[in-house]
Formats: structure tokens, C-alpha cells, sequence
């Protein structure tokens, strides 16, 4: 095992994926909370557009990636507030819209696809240096706006309208809780892929939904589910030579598992 | 008036092209209890929202203490909304949500001093067992004291209620309203209920405003409740006659 880290790609793996399991199981809590969870399969897809859109223009994908699902996740929140529709019909046309965009700029120029499938289902071998730097200063970012965040995101999770009411930028701080998922799925989508990632935002906040008493709780357990599972599935997905995010994914469903049978069927 | 806590003066909203609040003139002191009553759509949940700046008023003029009700700070006015809004599947203890009346946000690790305010808030409406109950368990009535608690912790010159009778039982309602009674007695805060209880109105109120988008009634509940207010409000009198006959009406 101590083999493994002497590789630095797996070093880099490693490094990214505690930050990105730290970042999802966080930002989930929120999402599982406010009952966003196709917010993530949406924005993982938004995200394909723009790594689509980064390889036909020949840039590194994630510096298109970035912007262009921050601008996707911001209009999903614009529309979800300014008009009469439901927040997950919202979703649903940016999602389609952005994987058809990725489909043309694919067909583009056929010699991307191999690269493609890594971004969709994710590998342990495409971390760059690059990532690592992103995905460090995206967690930086988070983590020093956690004191202030996360007790009004807490506060407009259980009761928007009593938080308005007390006068906290509730719409302003969902901008916020946008753009931070918006940028944490396109940093996650070299470990866990596409298609995968709507998971990693869930699962582990899901699981911990079902042992926690209280929602500071959820989140420390959440994010401590997030790192553990990151790091086993990644050692599991470079054993068994699978894929890493589906690996991931399914440690975490085991973990959800067993938290179900032995603390959440009483809700 | 110098005990006049809350005045609105020609209040109007609108919410798109309609008018759903129009020509709204009350004066509250403080310790009152005004109730609010109208049929649905009157527009008494937006009287509510736009004391609470969730809606701007399209006209007038509100003030609480004789300053733009805008300016009073968030403690100065208490909430307790209709339980059925609320997530009843967020994990949290009853403490911390009347802790999150400190400081505008979700506490985290709750301190001794803070622990020890929600529970001194609690016990004052009969709730300090419930303090590390998870939401999730309590019933209607239980959350609703929990909210209350929840309002009454910073002491606030008004308490606003919305319909605390839904998803509450009898017994749960009669409890809540005797606690906002003694609530308004111990802070002499003044208290807006809306509410489609004409019972706890009569009972209870000090005042009461009939609303159907516009004023229609306001004064004492003997003032405001007649069979001409009533049928204006309601377009019909229906179970109110009991209230007139209560009142000495001679209508009925």
C-alpha cells in the first residue's frame, strides 16, 4: 500500500480526492436539505458542456469548464426565482441543453473522445498539478467563508422566510451556494466523472441525514464520509483497475447502507 | 398617542398588476392583540409579510415606535409561521432553534450561556422538556411553543403570528393562545394573529381588523364584529351569528 503513494499521480489523486469529497459532502448537505439533489446531476452535466466546449477550443477544459457551469448554475437560480417554474424544471432545461451543446462540440473534432471518457466517468490518472491548484484554492475559499455560511445557509435551509425576516441576503447567499457547487462539480469531475458526480454530492450527506441528530452534525459526518470514502474507493479503484468514481460511488453506498439498516428506518 | 407601538397608515400592495392590500389604517398600543380575519386571498398573510419585509409595500406608511418599521432591527419583531411551512425533516433540537434566534443564523456548537437563554425562553411557554427533542417528533402544538419561545427570547415589541390553529389541535391552539396571552403580559409585547378562529379572536383580541384586500373593519372585537362587517368581509355571516349573540347583538 505504501507503494501506491510513492506514485505521484496517485499522491495527486489522493490530494484531490480529499478535497473534492471534503467540498461535495459539505456543499451536499445543502443540497440534500433544500432537496436539490438533481441540482447536482444537473450541473455535473453542465459541466460536460463546458469540458466539451475547453477540448474542441484546444484550452485546458476546466478554465471553460468553470465559467461556463457558474453561468449555468447562476441562470438555473434566476429562473427558479423570477418565473413561475419549479426549480428542477429548471434544471432539466439547462441539463439537456448543456449535454446537447457537449454532443456537438464533441462531434467536432472526433479525436477528443477518448479524453472525453475520462471526464465522464473520471480517472485517477488525468489529476493534473493544475486540478490539485484549483481544487486547493476552491477549498480555500470555502473553508474561510464556513463560519459565515454555513449558519445561514443553515438558517434559509430550515426556514427561508423567518431568515428573510431577519434580514440575512437569502437570495444573495443561494447566488452563493450556486456558484460554490457550480465550481466544486467541475474541480470533482476528473475523480469522479459526469456522470457519477450528482452521487458524490448526495450520498454522503444523504447517509449521514440518516445518523445525525442535529444538522452540525450531518455536516461533520457528511464530510468526514466524503474524505473516507475518496480515499478508500480510490485505493479499491486502483487495485481493482476499475473506475475511479464509480468505485467511490459505491463505497459510498455501502456506507449509506449500513446507515440505513442500523440508524434510519426510524427516520 | 404615547403607547402607540405599531401604526399603519394607508397601506397598500400590490403583487403584479393586482391590488391585494389597499387603504389600510390601524394604530396597535403596545400589550394588544390584534386579531386578523378575512377569507382566503384577503390578503391578510401579506399584511403579515409586509410587516416582516418579505413584501414592499406599494403605499403608506408603517412604523413601529414611531420609526419605519424597516429600521427596528430584526429583534424587535417575533414570528411564528404556520408549522405545515416548516421542514419537519431538518435535524435539529428544539434548543437550537430557539438558540437561532441569537445572531440571525443556524447555530453550531451551542455555548453553556446560549444553551442556557433557549432554555430560560423555553421554560417561559412551558417547553424547557422539549429542549433536546428533535423537531422531527414534536406535534404541531409543541413546535408552535417552540417557536413562540423561539420569538419571545429577544423580547420583541411585536409578535406575529400566521394561523397558529393549522395543523394544530384544539386543545394545542387553546394552549397557544393562553401562552401568547401570557407572553403579552410578561413583555408587553403587542401580538398580530391572523387567524380564521373567530372564537380566540372574541376571546382574545383587543383588536380586530376585517380584511377583504381593503379594510374593512377596525376597532374593538364588539367594533369591528357586526353582521354588516362580517357579510362585507365574508359575504356572508354563517357561523358568526353565535358571536353576535354573544357580543348582545341584536342581529342574528
Amino acid at each position: 500500500m505504501a507503494d501506491l503513494l510513492s506514485y505521484p499521480f496517485m499522491q495527486r489523486a489522493l490530494v484531490g480526492g480529499i478535497l473534492v469529497g471534503a467540498m461535495a459532502s459539505y456543499l451536499g448537505v445543502f443540497v440534500v436539505q433544500r432537496r436539490l439533489s438533481f441540482l447536482g446531476a444537473g450541473l455535473s452535466h453542465a459541466a460536460f458542456g463546458g469540458i466539451a466546449l475547453g477540448l474542441l477550443l484546444r484550452f485546458e477544459p476546466l478554465t471553460v469548464a468553470v465559467p461556463f457551469t457558474l453561468v449555468v448554475a447562476l441562470a438555473i437560480n434566476w429562473v427558479r426565482r423570477h418565473t413561475r417554474l419549479a426549480g428542477d424544471t429548471a434544471v432539466g432545461v439547462f441539463f439537456a441543453v448543456a449535454v446537447a451543446l457537449g454532443l456537438v462540440f464533441l462531434s467536432l473534432r472526433q479525436q477528443i473522445s477518448t479524453d472525453a471518457f475520462a471526464y465522464l466517468f473520471g480517472s485517477i490518472l488525468a489529476v493534473s498539478n493544475t486540478d490539485i491548484g484549483v481544487a486547493l484554492a476552491m477549498s480555500a475559499v470555502v473553508l474561510s467563508t464556513l463560519p459565515v455560511l454555513w449558519g445561514r445557509w443553515a438558517y434559509a435551509s430550515f426556514d427561508p422566510e423567518s431568515a428573510r425576516a431577519d434580514q440575512l441576503p437569502v437570495d444573495r447567499d443561494d447566488y452563493l451556494l450556486f456558484a460554490f457547487l457550480a465550481v466544486t462539480i467541475v474541480i470533482s469531475v476528473k475523480v469522479v466523472g459526469i456522470v457519477l458526480m450528482a452521487a458524490f454530492l448526495v450520498i454522503p450527506a444523504a447517509a449521514a441525514r440518516l445518523i445525525a441528530p442535529t444538522f452540525v452534525a450531518m455536516t461533520w459526518i457528511s464530510v468526514a464520509i466524503g474524505v473516507l470514502t475518496a480515499v478508500g474507493g480510490l485505493f479499491v479503484s486502483y487495485l481493482a483497475d476499475v473506475p475511479s468514481g464509480a468505485t467511490i460511488v459505491l463505497v459510498q453506498a455501502a456506507v449509506f447502507f449500513a446507515a440505513m439498516f442500523t440508524r434510519g428506518r426510524n427516520g | 398617542m404615547a403607547d402607540e407601538l405599531l401604526n399603519i397608515d394607508d397601506l397598500s400592495v400590490r403583487l403584479g398588476d393586482r391590488e391585494v392590500l389597499g387603504s389600510i389604517n390601524i394604530s396597535i398600543p403596545n400589550g394588544a392583540l390584534l386579531a386578523v380575519l378575512g377569507p382566503n386571498g384577503s390578503g391578510k398573510s401579506t399584511l403579515l409579510k409586509t410587516l416582516l419585509g418579505l413584501v414592499p409595500a406599494d403605499g403608506g406608511r408603517i412604523t413601529l415606535r414611531g420609526r419605519p418599521i424597516r429600521d427596528a432591527g430584526p429583534g424587535q419583531i417575533g414570528y411564528v409561521p404556520q408549522i405545515k411551512s416548516l421542514d419537519r425533516t431538518f435535524p435539529a433540537r428544539a434548543v437550537e432553534l430557539v438558540a437561532s434566534a441569537h445572531g440571525g443564523r443556524w447555530p453550531g456548537r451551542l455555548s453553556a450561556e446560549t444553551r442556557s437563554a433557549a432554555l430560560e425562553a423555553l421554560g417561559r411557554v412551558g417547553a424547557a422538556h422539549l429542549a433536546d427533542r428533535s423537531i422531527g417528533v414534536l406535534s404541531g402544538g409543541e413546535l408552535q411553543r417552540v417557536y413562540l419561545a423561539r420569538s419571545v427570547a429577544r423580547r420583541p415589541a411585536l409578535i406575529l403570528l400566521d394561523e397558529p390553529e393549522t395543523g394544530v389541535d384544539a386543545a394545542g391552539s387553546a394552549d397557544l393562545h393562553d401562552l401568547v396571552d401570557r407572553c403579552r403580559e410578561d413583555n408587553g409585547s403587542a401580538v398580530i394573529l391572523v387567524t380564521h378562529d373567530w372564537e380566540a379572536a372574541m376571546h382574545h383580541a383587543t383588536h380586530v381588523l376585517l380584511l377583504r384586500n381593503r379594510q374593512v373593519a377596525f376597532g374593538t372585537p364588539a367594533e369591528a364584529f357586526t353582521e354588516e362587517t362580517v357579510r362585507a368581509a365574508f359575504g356572508h355571516v354563517g357561523h358568526a351569528h353565535a358571536m353576535f349573540s354573544f357580543h348582545g347583538s341584536t342581529h342574528g
